[in-house]
């Protein structure tokens, strides 16, 4: 696993209720030199002009912007998946936003990005999904999975709600595992 | 949900395009692929077609190509979404539609309506409703119907209470509306100064001039060469000074068209035709 990660060119994260913090932990954690794109889609509601970007930017050492349609995926910066938008990926390495219907009562959807990551970036992502109340982002992991991404649920018992990393593991979309410290193990490696 | 039964590679995808191009005149080349794919897995899915299926049943079905055109495309829309939008064009904008005595807005991609009704409400508080008018247009007849009709069900208007809120307009939605059981009706002042009717950005030209242009989240939907043909469309149907507004993550990244387009409000992507 430890080798995957040094390889992988996409880090994709997946979060809903009870994610916030170990999501914000994650993001001040990585370092400004990580060499690799990461993409963190969270639920949240539409309107509710959320301080999410303010307060991830301010603690962020990488670049950190919410997606707008079309920018080009950069290493070394995070980016997140606006409300009210789904979030693909397209062949040439560039976002595409979409109003369509909500999956899992969620747009963003955990599901539609990790999908389509998984048809453009292959065994080159890896996906980490966190805590949550739904079973988004599950069908998601398995098409990684397929895809030969390295698809990682985080431990049940560690999760706020564990419904969301629950559903993965449960269709086997989880490749791994793993607890919060050892999440931080892995991000740290080198 | 996931669409695990359903596979289409993306030489299908082009396949298929080819397809719709020859047989009905429509050109989706320039549509972003990963959304075009995530479509045509929907449609295969509800209607329960292999992909050879589609292929027959589109060169052979005429009806059922208006269905396709209505699954292809998305529909989902919302009355005054991204109420702080609102907020701004009735401050920067109104005031500008004001000195008109006729002042004529295009709001292109408009769906099932929403927006265009949206819109009326506005430029009625703003009192301009006797000196504008509305013309919404979209690919698709089957939208452009309920677009007229302008019955939306209750709980789509129960769920549109929140965005009217936050644009601070006074009363609540429903005062613009009849309510009837569980269908609420656009009331009749607010659909006087409208009209619908079908035209493709694609491959539709010029049709009138306008004061306003509104095309929002359409952009995403197309690659950025055909955004761009779509912004010199646009740019010739405005008059000098006229506006025009994007979605909230739709920006304008040409040069050439940043000369030409004065940026009124960065974060509610309004615009301003400046030069010739």
């Amino acid at each position: 696993m430890l080798e995957r990660w040094r390889t992988t060119e996409v880090l994709l994260l997946g979060g809903s209720a009870g994610s916030f913090k170990l999501l914000f932990q994650i993001v001040k954690f990585l370092p400004a030199n990580l060499d690799k794109t990461v993409i963190i889609v969270i639920h949240r509601k539409r309107n509710f002009f959320s301080e999410i970007e303010k307060l991830f930017a301010e603690n962020s050492r990488m670049l950190l912007r919410e997606i707008e349609d079309k920018d080009i995926l950069n290493k070394n910066t995070i980016y997140i998946a606006p409300a009210n938008y789904h979030t693909l990926i397209e062949k040439d390495g560039y976002f595409s936003l979409d109003v369509s219907e909500a999956v899992w009562y969620s747009k963003p959807s955990i599901d539609v990005t990790f999908e389509s990551a998984a048809e453009i970036y292959k065994e080159r992502c890896m996906a980490i999904l966190l805590s949550g109340a739904n079973q988004d982002g599950a069908a998601g992991m398995l098409k990684l999975r397929e895809a030969g991404a390295v698809t990682i649920a985080q431990h049940p018992a560690d999760a706020e709600m564990d419904e969301m990393p629950a559903a993965a593991i449960n269709i086997d979309a989880a490749a791994y595992i793993l607890r919060t410290d050892e999440i931080f193990k892995l991000l740290q490696t080198q | 949900m996931s669409d695990t039964a359903v596979i289409i590679t993306s030489a299908q995808i082009t396949e298929l395009i080819d397809l719709v191009k020859r047989v009905h005149g429509f050109d989706f080349s320039g549509y972003t692929k990963a959304s075009l794919k995530r479509r045509v897995v929907r449609i295969m899915q509800l209607k329960k077609l292999e992909f050879y299926d589609l292929k027959h049943i589109l060169v052979n079905d005429q009806h059922f190509f208006q269905n396709f055109l209505e699954e292809i495309t998305v529909n989902v829309t919302e009355m005054f979404r991204d109420p702080s939008f609102y907020k701004a064009l009735d401050l920067q904008v109104m005031p500008y539609l004001s000195t008109y005595q006729h002042a004529k807005i295009w709001c292109a991609g408009c769906s099932t309506g929403e927006e265009v009704y949206s819109l009326a409400i506005l430029l009625r508080e703003a009192g301009l409703s006797k000196k504008s008018f509305i013309y919404g247009t979209d690919i698709n007849t089957e939208v452009l119907k309920e677009a007229r009709k302008g019955i939306y069900s209750l709980r789509s208007i129960k769920s549109y209470a929140e965005n009217y809120q936050f644009t601070g307009l006074k009363g609540s939605i429903s005062d613009n509306f009849t309510i009837l059981y569980d269908a609420a009706s656009i009331h009749n002042e607010l659909k006087q100064n409208t009209l619908f009717s079908v035209h493709n950005l694609v491959s539709d030209d010029v049709f009138n001039e306008f004061q306003l242009i509104s095309c929002r989240n359409v952009f995403i939907y197309f690659e950025t060469e055909l955004q761009e043909r779509i912004l010199e469309l646009f740019y010739k149907s405005l008059c000098p000074l006229g506006y025009l507004c994007l979605g909230s993550k739709e920006t304008i990244r040409s040069d050439a068209f940043k000369k030409k387009f004065k940026v009124i409000n960065q974060k509610e992507n309004i615009y301003q035709k400046i030069g010739a």
